[in-house]
């Protein structure tokens, strides 16, 4: 973690809005508490949020943050304390009170609905109407979803079906959709984690518009040097308290951090014990048969003579940019897709067959869309974690499951990755933070002990302790021998984290750096479209 | 390296049921020449259009996801009602509008057991479904009531041609259709369909919502029932029964997904339904062995679930997005 991180003018350079102060605030939270399941969530938490002011709320996962949130977006109520709007007393009571109170939320998972078009995605809580009609007046809704589009910097058509949408595009239409409602209160939560710099940019450069303009803005973010940079006032939650509040100016990344987790954090990245020498390709009998071999994987529209090479007790990253490629290069290897040609072997012999022949062959893979393709929502963290290996449970002769044995097994894996206390073994998956959710499915993968581990944006949306947790784990994985793929947009994550690093561009290989040679501008160069490369290449 | 966004397995697939009706007309056709004239065809539409009505009403339901089993039970609690009315000498009108007031009373209760105490829809309905068909045995005492003339005369009579019936279903279909893709109510359901939880963060009443679905296909099931009741003149004690699993299979052979999200009524229901009618008249005219009715609804039943299945798949298949050169640039236009 860098210690200081400089606190930058913000793109519109705000004319200190202190100056101006109103003495109202815009929302103010006054001695709110929520539990859920009989653990406190919130604890007497008072706080306020300033018209033209941003206001950056950071915690680490659990820490209550997005409760806090859904109270003033009326998704969950509070238990006690009360809210005000503005001075007014305010209880929502469904997301739609809040709307309509001026609250615009854009949360952290995409609530988009993929049968309908982008037009209709941004008008569904307030159709435009042809005049004393129950009909929707199309004509105006394109053109207002037009002029949204291009607030966000999107340029597609209002008909264009959501499902053509990138993730990338799909937040930027989640974004366009908040900015469509009449609000004096914008909440983001987490709104970059699909974002390419360029993206991001412009998203900054908009929310400095809007606060200029007089909205409160809450930015939830665990990027803190996006945080220090965009905000104006910073609240730290731990463990449902706020525990620090004040100017951003006041504080650095490395304060945050140490105000997060409540103590020092030393190193973020493990310690490699012996750098493997990757560069011998030519002497494999030094390394011993590699765990995974990929010979000119190609699949039409998707990825094209893909071929590289995975050693025992490697970690291999693989960067790119969003739609480069590399999600569905992970689910090809998994089995999830097939590929048109080309040969995946594993331990020296040949892979065949879906995710289930694989598993039982030792692999894992840790998607990067938790709430579809990772968990079992409405299941329980015991379910979850023993998805994989509940037959390892069992009585031999009638298969039945062992339930003292389960316990004991659940007990041992969530002190090892260090699942939140809080976190009940009967409560369902949906009621964790998103940090404490990739926790469990990391536990399922774990308790599997695969040989060959492919980990899709592992910490997204995972705060900073949870984090170095989870960097501990998979470098263990990784020094007992099993060979291990990290996908991640993070450049810094896969310079501090892996052996050796493949860079993917519009499905293809176009890099690879081992680890004396990590460079961030010649990894983000490989990454970028040979065309923008030359223009964007040296920007961060 | 775009890949073309609708293929040719998924338009084929939409196109199924109309090539499927194509085929069985022509097939029938052959067989008797009597089957492809203008009289025959008037007289299935008009058989149809109670199935139409009613099967209208059920896509609202199939869209957001969920399925009423009560639809038959419904139309029979009306019928039986307005049988025993009719027979005391109460109007054509009054017993019609009695029957559309059970339709929408049956809608609500559903209504309010799906939305307040959250039940889920195949066992609030299922438990519905059995209420209708107690009462409806206990008003008309499990007795044939048969009805006076003027009831069969509805479903007689024609204007400029065409039987009064099929301008009703007709009238209901269009409207239909109009509601589900020009007014913002039509657009919520699919929403509500694709994903609840996200359609409640959206910030719209989704209770309120789904509530009206089943009070609309209730009212549906009432009026299909008066057409019905109009078609047969009588009320037996097995009226409307599996009346439910017609309206669902027209529904989804039309196109519309049991998994909720997807569908339409025009021309999807409405295929749907034309195509099971005209399979059924058509067995009769060609004399089938009554016992094969059995086994060719559940073919009809397989083939509706298959292709809404395969469908199903075929769209999580284009999930997988296809890796682009340059989104932003390649869409300006």
């Amino acid at each position: 973690m860098s210690t200081d991180l400089p606190r930058s003018p913000s793109p519109a350079a705000p004319s200190a809005p202190d100056a101006r102060g109103p003495a109202v605030p815009a929302v103010s939270w006054e001695s709110v508490s929520r539990s859920f399941s009989g653990v406190p969530v919130l604890r007497r938490v008072t706080l306020q949020a300033y018209a033209g002011r941003v206001l950056a709320l950071v915690g680490e996962n659990g820490a209550g943050k997005s409760t806090l949130m859904n109270i003033l977006g009326g998704h969950v109520p509070a238990e006690s304390g009360a809210l005000r709007l503005g001075g007014l007393p305010y209880a929502p009571r469904t997301p739609h009170d809040a709307r309509a109170a001026g609250i615009a939320f854009v949360h952290q998972e995409l609530n988009l609905f993929a049968n309908l078009t982008v037009a209709e995605n941004l008008h569904l809580h307030d159709f435009p109407r042809r005049a004393g009609l129950p009909w929707i007046d199309r004509a105006a809704m394109r053109a207002r979803a037009a002029a949204l589009l291009g607030q966000v910097g999107l340029h597609l058509a209002p008909d264009t079906p959501l499902d053509r949408l990138s993730t990338g595009e799909r937040q930027l239409v989640e974004i366009a959709r908040a900015l469509g409602t009449a609000a004096r209160v914008l909440i983001l939560d987490e709104p970059t984690t699909s974002l390419s710099t360029r993206e991001r940019e412009r998203l900054f450069t908009l929310l400095a518009t809007l606060r200029d303009r007089g909205l409160a803005l809450v930015y939830i973010s665990h990027d803190l040097e996006d945080v220090l940079r965009l905000a104006d006032d910073v609240a730290v939650l731990r463990d449902g308290e706020v525990v620090a509040h004040g100017r951003a100016a006041d504080f650095t990344g490395h304060r945050l951090v140490s105000l997060m987790i409540g103590r020092q954090v030393t190193q973020l990245y493990p310690a490699r014990r012996d750098p493997p020498e990757r560069a011998s390709a030519d002497r494999p009998d030094e390394l011993g048969v590699p765990r995974l071999e990929v010979r000119g994987v190609s699949e039409p529209g998707i990825v094209r003579d893909i071929t590289f090479t995975l050693h025992r007790g490697e970690l291999l990253g693989l960067f790119g940019l969003m739609g480069a490629g590399r999600s569905e290069l992970a689910r090809i290897l998994f089995g999830v897709y097939s590929a048109a040609s080309g040969a995946i072997r594993m331990d020296g012999r040949p892979l065949a067959g879906g995710p289930r022949a694989r598993v039982r062959r030792g692999m894992a893979f840790v998607t990067d869309d938790r709430r579809h393709d990772g968990l079992c929502l409405d299941a329980s963290v015991t379910d979850n974690i023993m998805l994989a290996t509940l037959a390892a449970c069992c009585r031999t002769p009638a298969r039945l499951v062992h339930a003292e044995r389960v316990r004991a097994t659940v007990r041992r894996i969530r002190e090892a990755v260090r699942l939140s206390r809080a976190a009940e073994e009967r409560q369902a998956v949906r009621t964790l933070s998103g940090g404490n959710q990739q926790k469990v499915v990391l536990a399922r993968w774990l308790l599997a002990k695969p040989q060959v581990l492919i980990l899709d944006e592992p910490t997204r949306g995972v705060d900073v302790g949870a984090r170095a947790e989870i960097y501990r784990l998979v470098r263990d994985l990784a020094d007992s021998g099993a060979g291990i793929l990290v996908i991640s947009s993070e450049i810094e994550e896969l310079i501090g984290l892996c052996d050796r690093i493949l860079v993917m561009r519009q499905g293809e290989l176009s890099g690879e750096l081992a680890r004396d040679a990590f460079d961030r501008a010649r990894l983000l160069a490989a990454a970028l479209p040979a065309t923008a490369a030359a223009a964007t290449g040296a920007h961060s | 390296m775009t890949r073309d966004p609708s293929p040719i397995v998924l338009r084929l697939l939409n196109l199924t049921p109309v090539l499927l009706l194509g085929v069985v007309l022509l097939l029938f056709g052959l067989q008797s020449n009597r089957f492809l004239s203008g009289e025959h065809l008037s007289g299935l539409l008009a058989q149809a259009a109670p199935l139409l009505v009613v099967a209208t009403g059920m896509t609202f339901v199939l869209l957001t996801g969920g399925v009423d089993l009560s639809v038959g039970a419904v139309m029979f609690v009306g019928a039986a009602l307005a049988g025993r009315l009719a027979l005391d000498g109460h109007s054509l009108a009054f017993c019609a509008a009695v029957m559309l007031g059970v339709g929408l009373a049956g809608g609500l209760v559903n209504a309010l057991l799906v939305t307040r105490l959250r039940l889920v829809a195949f066992v609030a309905t299922l438990a519905t479904l059995y209420i209708g068909r107690g009462l409806g045995r206990w008003i008309s005492e499990t007795r044939a009531l048969n009805l006076p003339d003027d009831f069969n005369a509805l479903a007689s009579t024609t204007w400029l041609h065409v039987p009064v019936p099929v301008w009703i279903a007709g009238t209901i279909t269009v409207a239909a259709q109009a509601v589900l893709s020009g007014t913002p109510f039509g657009r919520r359901l699919y929403a509500v369909g694709a994903d609840r939880e996200a359609a409640r963060k959206a910030g719209f009443d989704t209770g309120r919502l789904l509530a009206a679905v089943y009070v609309i296909c209730g009212g549906c099931a009432g009026l299909g029932g008066v057409l019905a009741l109009a078609q047969l003149g009588a009320v037996s004690p097995r009226f409307g029964e599996l009346y439910e699993f017609d309206a669902i299979t027209a529904a989804v052979l039309g196109g519309t997904s049991l998994f909720g999200g997807r569908g339409r009524v025009l021309p999807g229901t409405v295929v749907g339904a034309v195509l099971l009618k005209t399979i059924f008249s058509g067995l009769v005219m060609a004399h089938a062995n009554p016992y094969a009715y059995a086994l060719i609804t559940s073919a009809i039943i397989f083939v509706a679930v298959l292709l809404d299945s395969l469908r199903h798949r075929v769209l999580r298949g284009l999930a997988r997005r296809v890796i682009r050169l340059e989104p932003a640039g390649q869409r300006d236009a």
